[in-house]
């Protein structure tokens, strides 16, 4: 504070601080208000999905059957029946689909970063995943109808819907390798050569082993979202209420399909199947969700 | 153990960014020899290329010759890799593989190289960790993660892992310049031990570290801005920093530039 | 020399031939006038483990190439004889009779009409929603608070979207559906919020779709628009804060402009997405053979809820033709908008760091 004789000549009591006027104040008021808002809006659907969910595919779900049974031989009005069939049809689709996904599309991403650099065929490839990731899903199941089905004369079956599950998984396990082997850092990949090590040890020993929780928990999270897809299912494979465990042979049951085909049967037991199938499929993406947390914690670099 | 360097009309360059020009010397076995000068002189990019380690940097090259007791390390059907297994290497900034425990580390170029002994690695492990001075410090959390060690113990880990698979050159790029005071002494005390063993190349911007740590000291410069970086003399160290024959290296040595 | 190094650079394998020759000639050298002969740098030293890895890592790249060329090469080839027996106008007709395959006559303007109207309604909708609660994560909720909001913005995208389908038709449609009929009867001199081809109280329109597909692809335009919000410069934010600005001033005048455009790429990212969107629209609109009204309360099919629907007459290659000739359009007008997602956003970061 000045001391001097020009502030005996003020109002004794001048504030602090400069006041904001109102029209300001109201204003942030109201943006902080709306924003805070915004994300209110986007919270009720989530909970009213999950709500509904609960409400009406609990008590299905109660029931021991549930688990272990099909809906084979299951009239319109029958109540009963279980979702293994489906189960089994969703786990064996999806695991087919990361065998060869997670594979391939580790390998792209290690060439993309390792090797190919600014090469034109790392250019191409790309552009050719840039492609397949803003692809509809409906558009990949076209794509295998057109080579599997119409092409090879195939017949449609479990493996048709994998292999259109690997067009849309491959851009995300691509990405994912991608950006995490870039934040390896280059002074590992050097230190390692400095050692005398031949540059595919160190990828596979130094480099991988750094960006391994990252990759997985992506792939992972990639899976649980590939496992809801439905509309290639619609196209690729024909539903059976039954138990088939041949992914090359007839038609198989999956989650997602389940859900799509028992909307048409127009009855309360049909509606009841639903919804238990409904929730099911999202207990599954949810426990593979925290699965794919608590490997990511797992394998996480320690420091301690 | 302990090679002979010798470097001839070496040449080296990024793309067309030609880096350091015509460079010959001679690094002694068992000797500490510095390699000091300004920023950008070159003196680092030398040093990575007597391992091949520049050629690890795309659009780089090498012209001239490297040769490990009279061996061109550049001659056509040389495995780098067999090359860096000779003439090992510390960098700037401690690099433990965060993945891997201490005692991994320290054996991690014997192991990725395929070797499987326990006790051979055991015995590695402890010799390797004593020779950096750092086996009292960790002796008992050998199998924790080496990035939980502090920067110095992570640059002692780093010599450590470097001497475990027994080179018989060691190159050192600038390895205190990111350590505290008391750490840079602990390394300047490992690098005189380690020079009975190896023979040893330091790139140092502390000219005081230079002078108590090395035989011999090269100075490079760079004439101008776009110049490639060149060597302006190289001596016994005494005499480098005493009696310099060149102007730039005193006026370097004293402050006037760089 | 560290510093004169590119940052960029990838450490090149120990003894590749790749894009780091190395020469081992001799520099021609005063001091040494017998130089010796230039040696071929092609006798270089590659280790067999390396060899295999490089082309294995090198090959699946050419694979990933290969079979989407070849993709795209069947799809073209099963479209054209569709399109050549086709007897109406493929790009101005809005039939859709592809049951016989003697009798082709398919167009896809209604079907654009429903695929275009859903999307940007659902547009409309979610990006101020997903702007504010952009804004809200990155500039005002507590940073404890942020981690976990994002993740429950998050999770609106591990959603299935068949059970977004069985929401949409069968628990909000009958909730929203007053809201759209006093729209229809207080607005409908508005033309998109006139009478449709169904009555505004069925539930199974564009209208419902539309809110639908909103939140499907909420957390997309978040995701995107929280990532360049949260690069707005700390400096330019002190800068503004130590003007005396209110936060809300703080985010006009810098976190917005900063962000604005990696927004709308965001933005048309989640276009892209409801552009594809296929079963959730299959499970909501009802289909009729009566042709759009071009109002929000038309019922019918978009590209991919009409594939979806046809799956069951898949039985001859020339109907097939004809679903994959729709298929290659949504192809087509998706990859273009997310061409133009990408540029958006690459170039808004470029003017601006």
């Amino acid at each position: 504070m000045r001391t001097d004789t020009a502030d005996i000549e003020r109002p004794a009591k001048t504030p602090a601080f400069q006041q904001l006027s109102p029209g300001r104040k109201a204003k942030n008021h109201i943006a902080t208000t709306l924003f805070a808002l915004a994300f209110v809006v986007a919270v009720i659907p989530l909970l009213w999905v999950l709500f509904t969910l609960v409400r009406r595919g609990l008590s299905p779900m109660l029931n021991a059957d549930w688990w272990t049974h099909s809906f084979y031989g299951l009239l319109p009005n029958d109540f009963g029946g279980g979702i293994y069939h489906a189960l089994v049809g969703t786990l064996e689709q999806t695991f087919v689909c990361a065998l060869i996904s997670v594979p391939l599309g580790v390998s792209v991403g290690i060439f993309l970063i390792e090797y190919g650099r600014n090469s034109r065929l790392a250019r191409t490839t790309t552009f050719m995943v840039d492609i397949l990731s803003g692809l509809p899903s409906i558009v990949a199941g076209l794509f295998i109808y057109a080579l599997w089905i119409t092409t090879f004369g195939l017949d449609r079956s479990g493996f048709a819907v994998s292999l259109s599950l690997v067009l849309l998984m491959l851009p995300v396990v691509v990405r994912v390798t991608e950006t995490m082997l870039m934040i390896v850092p280059d002074e590992l990949r050097e230190a390692s050569y400095a050692l005398g090590v031949p540059k595919w040890k160190t990828i596979v020993k130094v480099v991988l082993p750094t960006s391994l929780s990252g990759i997985l928990t992506g792939i992972i999270l990639g899976l649980a979202r590939v496992m809801g897809e439905t509309a290639p299912l619609l196209i690729l494979v024909g539903y059976s209420r039954a138990i088939n465990f041949n992914l090359f042979d007839g038609p198989m049951a999956s989650l997602p399909l389940t859900v799509y085909t028992a909307r048409k049967t127009s009855t309360e037991a049909g509606e009841y199947r639903m919804w238990g199938a409904a929730l099911t499929l999202v207990l599954l993406i949810m426990l593979i969700n925290l699965i794919a947390t608590l490997l990511s914690k797992l394998f996480a670099v320690k420091t301690k | 153990m302990a090679k002979r360097l010798d470097i001839e009309n070496l040449n080296l360059y990024y793309n067309k960014f030609h880096a350091v020009q015509d460079v010959t010397l001679q690094v002694h076995a068992r000797s500490v020899t510095a390699f000091i000068g300004p920023s950008g002189c070159g003196k680092s990019t030398v040093l990575r290329s007597l391992n091949r380690m520049h050629e690890v940097v795309p659009g780089s090259r090498v012209e001239g010759k490297v040769l490990l007791d009279g061996e061109n390390v550049y001659a056509p059907g040389v495995d780098p890799v067999q090359v860096r297994r000779t003439i090992g290497m510390v960098f700037q900034k401690a690099n433990p593989f965060p993945t891997m425990s201490i005692k991994d580390n320290v054996v991690a170029g014997l192991k990725l190289a395929g070797e499987k002994d326990k006790k051979k690695l055991d015995e590695i492990t402890e010799r390797s960790l004593r020779g950096a001075n750092l086996w009292e410090e960790v002796k008992d959390r050998l199998n924790k993660p080496g990035g939980g060690l502090s920067g110095g113990q992570q640059q002692r880990l780093c010599i450590a892992r470097a001497t475990a698979v027994q080179p018989d050159v060691l190159l050192m790029d600038e390895p205190c310049s990111a350590l505290d005071p008391i750490s840079t002494l602990a390394i300047e005390d490992l690098i005189a031990e380690l020079k009975k063993d190896y023979t040893i190349v330091i790139v140092t911007h502390n000219m005081q570290q230079a002078a108590r740590v090395s035989d011999q000291t090269a100075f490079f410069n760079l004439p101008a801005v776009g110049e490639p970086g060149q060597l302006v003399e190289i001596g016994e160290t005494g005499k480098i920093f005493s009696n310099p024959s060149q102007k730039a290296t005193e006026d370097y040595i004293s402050g006037r530039f760089g | 020399m560290s510093e004169s190094r590119n940052s960029e650079r990838r450490p090149d394998p120990p003894g590749e031939v790749g894009d780091a020759p190395v020469n081992t000639t001799e520099a021609p050298v005063l001091e040494a006038p017998v130089t010796p002969p230039n040696t071929p740098t092609d006798k270089k030293v590659v280790r067999i483990g390396d060899r295999i890895f490089r082309s294995l890592a090198t090959g699946s790249g050419v694979f990933v190439v290969t079979i989407i060329a070849a993709i795209g090469l069947f799809l073209l080839i099963r479209a054209i004889p569709a399109l050549q027996a086709n007897e109406a106008n493929f790009l101005l007709s809005g039939k859709w009779e592809t049951g016989d395959p003697d009798d082709l006559a398919f167009g896809i303007v209604d079907l654009a009409w429903i695929t275009v109207a859903s999307s940007i309604f659902a547009l409309v909708l979610a990006m101020p929603v997903a702007g504010g609660i952009a804004l809200f994560l990155t500039q005002y909720a507590p940073r404890v608070l942020a981690r976990p909001f994002g993740y429950i913005v998050d999770l609106l995208a591990a959603v299935p979207s068949v059970i977004y389908g069985l929401w949409g038709a069968l628990v909000l449609a009958p909730v929203i559906k007053p809201v759209a009929v006093w729209l229809n009867t207080n607005l409908g001199w508005i033309p998109v919020f006139g009478d449709g081809n169904v009555p505004a109280d069925s539930g199974s329109n564009v209208f419902t779709a539309g809110i639908v597909l909103a939140v499907m692809i909420l957390p997309i335009i978040t995701g995107v628009a929280r990532e360049v919000f949260a690069r707005t410069p700390n400096a330019q934010i002190e800068g503004a804060l130590a003007l005396g600005a209110t936060k809300w001033e703080v985010v006009r005048t810098t976190v917005w402009p900063f962000g604005r455009s990696g927004f709308v790429g965001g933005s048309m990212l989640g276009l892209g997405r409801a552009l594809g969107e296929t079963v959730a629209l299959t499970v909501i609109l009802s289909y009729t053979y009566e042709g759009p009204h071009y109002s929000i309360f038309d019922a019918g099919a978009t590209f991919a809820s009409r594939i979806a629907l046809g799956s069951a007459e898949f039985n001859n290659n020339l109907t097939v033709g004809a679903y994959i000739a729709a298929g290659l359009v949504l192809f087509i007008s998706t990859f273009a908008v997310n061409a133009l997602a990408r540029w958006i956003e690459s170039s808004s970061g470029k003017g601006k760091e």
